[in-house]
């Protein structure tokens, strides 16, 4: 049988990367498979996709998915404003960026805000397992107060929410998913492949090696007990047939800027609109008060203006500007000096 | 008699700093050599602030420590005002302070009548207030016979976008200069100007705001900054030029700038944005370097063009912000961890600031590599005369870029096929198959590939080298001046300014080598293999650009001899010649 090719006409090997040196069973490994997927499906050319990340086992990823991409991996902490840069300099492609709970959260968390607060178009992904993998499981900020590490130390200050912090910090496509569902994460990806601006979403992602035992709240056993999706997500390119079957009041369906779609069947929270971040915030806290892990959508505003639209830039990437389009006339200079007689 | 230096002491944040300025430009449009420094305190308003004119006819106007005409008008400040006056000259104070302290009997006091004069301006107390500074300017106008006219001028130039202040202002030089006409006659006034144009070709300018025309005709089009004194206004003024000489039809932006969240955010973006294709850069000063110190190393690293613009402050940490000095040199050189290197450009004046914001991007392209732009804040801050900045005629070296890989063949980012060290690269948004790379800040092989394989690590490092001996090749040359000495002085940076007159104060015969850029060129070591003794000139405590000559050509280290400024001061004529004066040179007899 031959394999299902795309409108690009590539098949999804064709979305791979190198094989993963993560340790087997990583939550992460799962991630990558469905970037991979999202990607395929959303028949996206990967020359137009920007892979950029920061430092830690979840920047890693870049190197495990799409190789025929482009891809910055950067410095620890540093993934918005490298992204910001090179999506300043060349407006017109996808930034897919992937960090993790201790690069956004703790030394990356003014990158992160600040990239949100700029509405920088991009999917902003945290692979998020509450532990420095890569230096061998010390607490990231996300840790939820009271959860045991593998040396037995609990966690005693507040966990960081990324989607909170998200939200407050203006972000207009805030969504929480666990890697092991991809169900749920494939429309994320795609729906957040299409926003047009900073895209959040936080994936619990559980670290096998360093945060995988009782007493852990990021284990795969905590997270599947504890997992409560809030929707059933179904992505629908422009012209594609709405399929998924909902009833009024029940179901949400959001319009993407490249005529795609988002339906949201909603499953808990009856009342949650994810068009209002009062309420997205509402849950959110509900759900953590409870224990619980809540996945899928909170909030959605593709409405903002993006960062290059604030800053007014010319619709030719900056990158691809010539010399003519860049020297002023020495006149200009001379005229510029007048003020300085 | 035309040299003089004239101390006007104010309180900062009063609206001196508009006054002084009109007097300086009135002196300088009436053809006389001029520059203008600034002390002012770190703070908005209150704290002392002085400010030195000096005009010279030989054009020796770099700072000087001692003043012909002092205008003592901040009460906090007077008695130490009265101390950097010559003897026999001129001290201007508000009338009433002569009966606080006790004045100097070598000097000739003038009382001067503020609330009289001031009395005369119509405006609002608070405008008042600002625009009295005015009186003093109107007062030495006067004095220094230069035509009314041409100061009313350079008031309405500086001004007159503001009408109410524009009026009072005026009000208030009227008043001085009638003050002066009519209650000065006795006063035995050695100084005259005579107009001429010479100076009509000339601009007085700021380091920030000729670099920052520089960049724009350069074609810098991303510019990523934290706020930090003394760098600032060069991203202001890069703003303000960008803005009317970037629009495309649409009068959309062929230019961005985005005020960062700190320093390693605006240098992260720089090499996001440097990385993609677009001549980027920063601009900052010491604190704001450090924090941009792993930016660096990764840039240097990953190969990506990029540009820091350094106008150094006094350290160490916070130090004085409002203090001049060289002394991240060192730290620049080699700023961040490992085995890293960067290309410094030192530029001297004003004229090379406006060059080297146009070709720190042609290197920074051609080499791949981080180029670090040393300014300071004496020669970004202070104004300065200049000729009129002219652009460079050469098109931008845009660098080794593979638009078309068909042409190019087998695209290995970090592969070196000229020999020359430097690999060849392709840009995002480039849709050829191949065209994509990984780049990383962790150990690779030419291919861009991850490894850990030292073979592999060495291959690389030592492409590196190679590059580094064609930075050689490709920075600009040192400005020598060989009369066949056997002594020579080395300096950079804002240091210029004040060379031909040690050289006059000297009186002896004396190389000199002005160093522009790091890596040293061979003309520099040709210099040093040429001098029995070299006078190494630092604006910094522990001889940093002594160290670096001393690290890169230890042959010749026995012949370098430090001559230091350290304090945050303007470096003066007077404190390099004591210091030559006062050690021993090999190779001369006495």
């Amino acid at each position: 049988m031959s394999e299902k090719i795309n409108a690009m006409g590539l098949t999804a090997r064709q979305y791979e990367g190198s094989p993963s040196t993560l340790c087997v069973g990583c939550g992460h490994d799962s991630i990558s498979k469905h970037i991979i997927s999202a990607c395929f499906q959303s028949d996206l050319p990967p020359w137009q996709v920007v892979k950029t990340s920061g430092i830690g086992c979840s920047s890693k990823l870049p190197a495990y998915f799409m190789s025929s991409s482009f891809a910055f991996n950067s410095m620890h902490g540093r993934m918005a404003p490298v992204a910001t840069g090179a999506m300043i300099a060349q407006r017109n492609l996808k930034y897919l960026g992937v960090s993790g709970d201790g690069d956004t959260g703790n030394i990356g968390l003014g990158g992160f805000l600040h990239a949100i607060r700029r509405n920088v178009r991009m999917v902003y992904l945290i692979a998020n397992n509450g532990v420095f993998g890569l230096t061998k499981g010390q607490f990231s900020a996300s840790a939820d107060c009271g959860s045991l590490s593998k040396s037995g130390q609990r966690a005693v200050l507040p966990a960081l929410d990324f989607c909170a912090l998200a939200i407050e910090a203006g972000c207009g496509f805030v969504a929480r998913s666990f890697s092991g569902d991809g169900k749920q994460l494939v429309p994320l990806l795609q729906a957040a492949l299409q926003h047009p601006g900073t895209a959040v979403i936080d994936i619990i992602s559980p670290c096998i090696t360093f945060n995988n035992h009782d007493g852990s709240t990021k284990s795969y056993s905590h997270i599947k007990e504890h997992d409560q999706a809030l929707q059933e997500l179904g992505f629908f390119s422009p012209h594609q047939e709405i399929t998924i079957d909902y009833e009024e009041g029940q179901s949400q369906k959001i319009d993407l800027p490249d005529g795609s779609h988002l339906v949201l069947k909603k499953l808990v929270s009856a009342g949650h609109d994810v068009k209002s971040s009062e309420q997205a915030l509402k849950v959110l806290h509900q759900a953590r008060n409870q224990g619980e892990v809540l996945t899928g959508l909170y909030y959605v505003d593709p409405s903002r203006t993006d960062l290059a639209g604030s800053l007014q830039l010319t619709k030719t990437p900056l990158n691809a500007l010539k010399e003519k389009d860049l020297r002023p006339s020495t006149d200009q200079i001379l005229q510029a000096q007048k003020s300085f007689r | 008699m035309n040299n003089f230096a004239i101390n006007i002491a104010t309180v900062n944040g009063s609206g001196s700093q508009t006054a002084n300025m009109v007097l300086l430009k009135a002196l300088f449009r009436n053809g006389a050599k001029v520059g203008g420094k600034n002390v002012f305190p770190s703070n908005i308003s209150g704290m002392p602030a002085w400010f030195w004119i000096r005009s010279h006819e030989k054009g020796f106007t770099g700072a000087c420590k001692e003043a012909d005409i002092v205008l003592a008008f901040n009460p906090q400040t007077i008695l130490e005002d009265q101390k950097c006056l010559k003897p026999g000259g001129f001290f201007f104070f508000p009338e009433g302070l002569e009966q606080k302290i006790c004045l100097r009997t070598d000097i000739i006091p003038v009382s001067i009548p503020m609330p009289a004069l001031a009395s005369q301006i119509t405006a609002p107390p608070k405008i008042k207030k600002l625009a009295s500074n005015m009186i003093y300017v109107g007062i030495l106008a006067a004095l220094f016979q230069i035509p009314q006219t041409l100061v009313e001028t350079v008031i309405q130039d500086q001004l007159g976008k503001k009408a109410s202040a524009f009026e009072s202002n005026l009000q208030a030089f009227r008043a001085g200069w009638n003050h002066c006409l009519g209650q000065m006659h006795n006063l035995a006034w050695p100084f005259r100007l005579k107009p001429n144009s010479d100076n009509q070709n000339k601009i007085i300018m700021d380091g920030n705001t000729a670099g920052a025309l520089g960049l724009v005709a350069g074609g810098c089009q991303f510019v990523s900054w934290y706020p930090i004194t003394p760098s600032t206004s060069l991203v202001e003024a890069f703003g303000r030029f960008a803005e009317p000489m970037r629009k495309d039809e649409d009068g959309l932006n062929r230019f961005a700038l985005v005020q960062a969240e700190d320093e390693l955010a605006a240098f992260s973006m720089v090499l996001g944005a440097g990385w993609a294709g677009t001549r980027a850069m920063t601009a900052t000063s010491g604190p704001g370097l450090s924090l941009m110190a792993e930016g660096a190393g990764y840039a240097y690293y990953a190969e990506i063009p990029s540009v820091i613009w350094n106008v150094q402050r006094l350290g160490p940490s916070t130090g004085l912000p409002t203090r001049t000095a060289q002394g991240d040199l060192l730290f620049s050189a080699s700023l961040s961890h490992g085995a890293t290197q960067h290309i410094l450009l030192l530029p001297g004046d004003i004229q090379e600031c406006f060059e080297f914001g146009q070709t720190c991007f042609d290197l920074a392209e051609r080499l791949q590599q981080l180029v670090i732009v040393l300014s300071d804040l004496d020669l970004g801050m202070n104004p300065w005369m200049s000729d009129t900045l002219l652009p460079l005629e050469k098109s931008y070296d845009r660098g080794k870029i593979v638009e078309n890989l068909q042409d190019h063949g087998n695209f290995l980012r970090y592969e070196d096929r000229d020999g020359d060290g430097i690999p060849y690269r392709t840009l995002i948004g480039n849709r050829e198959t191949g065209a994509s790379y990984f780049t990383r800040g962790s150990g690779h092989n030419f291919k861009a590939q991850y490894s850990e394989n030292p073979k592999e690590y060495e291959n690389n490092v030592q492409r590196l080298k190679r590059k580094w001996e064609t930075a050689k090749k490709l920075v600009p040359e040192p400005e020598i001046q060989n009369k066949g000495s056997k002594v020579g002085i080395l300096y950079y940076g804002s240091t210029k300014a004040v060379i031909p007159e040690v050289i006059s104060e000297l009186a002896a015969n004396i190389d000199r080598c002005r160093v522009r850029a790091f890596p040293f060129t061979e003309s520099v070591e040709s210099f040093l293999k040429d001098h029995d003794c070299v006078y190494v000139i630092d604006q910094n405590c522990d001889g940093q650009m002594k160290q670096l000559l001393s690290a890169t050509f230890q042959q010749y280290a026995s012949r370098l001899i430090s001559v230091l400024h350290p304090d945050g001061t303007f470096i003066t004529a007077a404190s390099i010649v004591s210091q030559i004066q006062n050690s021993t040179m090999p190779g001369e007899t006495t």
